[in-house]
């Protein structure tokens, strides 16, 4: 799987489109982590556990929705964004969404 | 006892004061240094390659970073807030988040062996505070993204004109 966030696969030209395919996860922070960064951000800094977090589940999201192009017969995924809300106290959510293709 | 909770605040201020100042000193030096290791990977927010570019492999990186405000710098900042205007403490936090994703980007993507990122985007979001009274610990997520592609060093060298 192919995966960009621009218009076309550079060197390649897209022979077939299937449309929007998308992948999200909801995670909440570990209460672990969560005193780390409680005192992390009186000194400031960056929360690593936080960073590691996130990167994790935007990994899980990309993967989710690889598999759903995959599921519709892509090879390549371009276009793709992302976005992240926060839907409850302590929680986030991660979404990527981009268009299935096929590419020679 | 209530010399002690009279002084909490204006220590807690100083010492957070210091140490914030500390780590943001050496923050940026940490940034300097691999900053100026990182030129060989060339990163722009074009998206369309240049038809004299052959890319044979392309792949999505994105480089990350959480980062709090200290205690305070956030005081400061509620001060300012007061009278409004610009809130200088906010700004090198923000611009040291960016750095960093940047070049954690970029990192991601020499390790698999890319040399160029193409349509670079930077994205900001405010993570919630964990306590519904709105306190509680908070950050801000940089997250920096683009598609990685390998280009012959000598076509890309003519198109730039330097390395970086």
């Amino acid at each position: 799987m192919i995966i960009s966030n621009t218009q076309e696969i550079p060197g390649k030209s897209i022979i077939e489109f299937f449309g929007v395919v998308s992948g999200s996860t909801v995670r909440a922070k570990h209460i672990g982590s969560d005193i780390g960064a409680a005192l992390k951000n009186v000194v400031g800094g960056e929360l690593k556990g936080y960073t590691e977090l996130l990167t994790e589940a935007r990994g899980e999201a990309i993967r989710r929705m690889s598999r759903q192009a995959e599921e519709q017969g892509a090879n390549a995924i371009v276009n793709v964004r992302f976005a992240t809300s926060s839907v409850a106290q302590g929680a986030a959510e991660l979404f990527a969404y981009g268009t299935a293709v096929r590419v020679e | 006892m209530e010399v002690i909770s009279l002084l909490v605040t204006p220590v807690l201020l100083f010492g957070t004061w210091l140490t914030g100042s500390l780590l943001e000193r050496r923050h940026l030096e940490s940034l300097r240094l691999l900053e100026s290791g990182s030129r060989d990977v060339l990163a722009i927010t074009i998206e369309d390659v240049p038809p004299e570019w052959t890319v044979e492999s392309c792949e999505l990186v994105i480089g990350n970073v959480v980062i709090s405000q200290d205690y305070f710098k956030r005081f400061a900042a509620a001060m300012k807030g007061i009278v409004g205007g610009r809130i200088g403490v906010y700004e090198p936090l923000l611009e040291r988040a960016r750095r960093e994703a940047l070049l954690r980007m970029k990192g991601v993507a020499h390790a698999r062996g890319y040399n160029t990122i193409i349509n670079v985007r930077i994205e900001t979001s405010p993570l919630a505070r964990s306590r519904g009274d709105g306190k509680g610990t908070a950050g801000v997520e940089i997250m920096a993204f683009g598609t990685a592609i390998d280009v012959d060093y000598a076509t890309r060298l003519q198109m730039t004109g330097t390395s970086a």
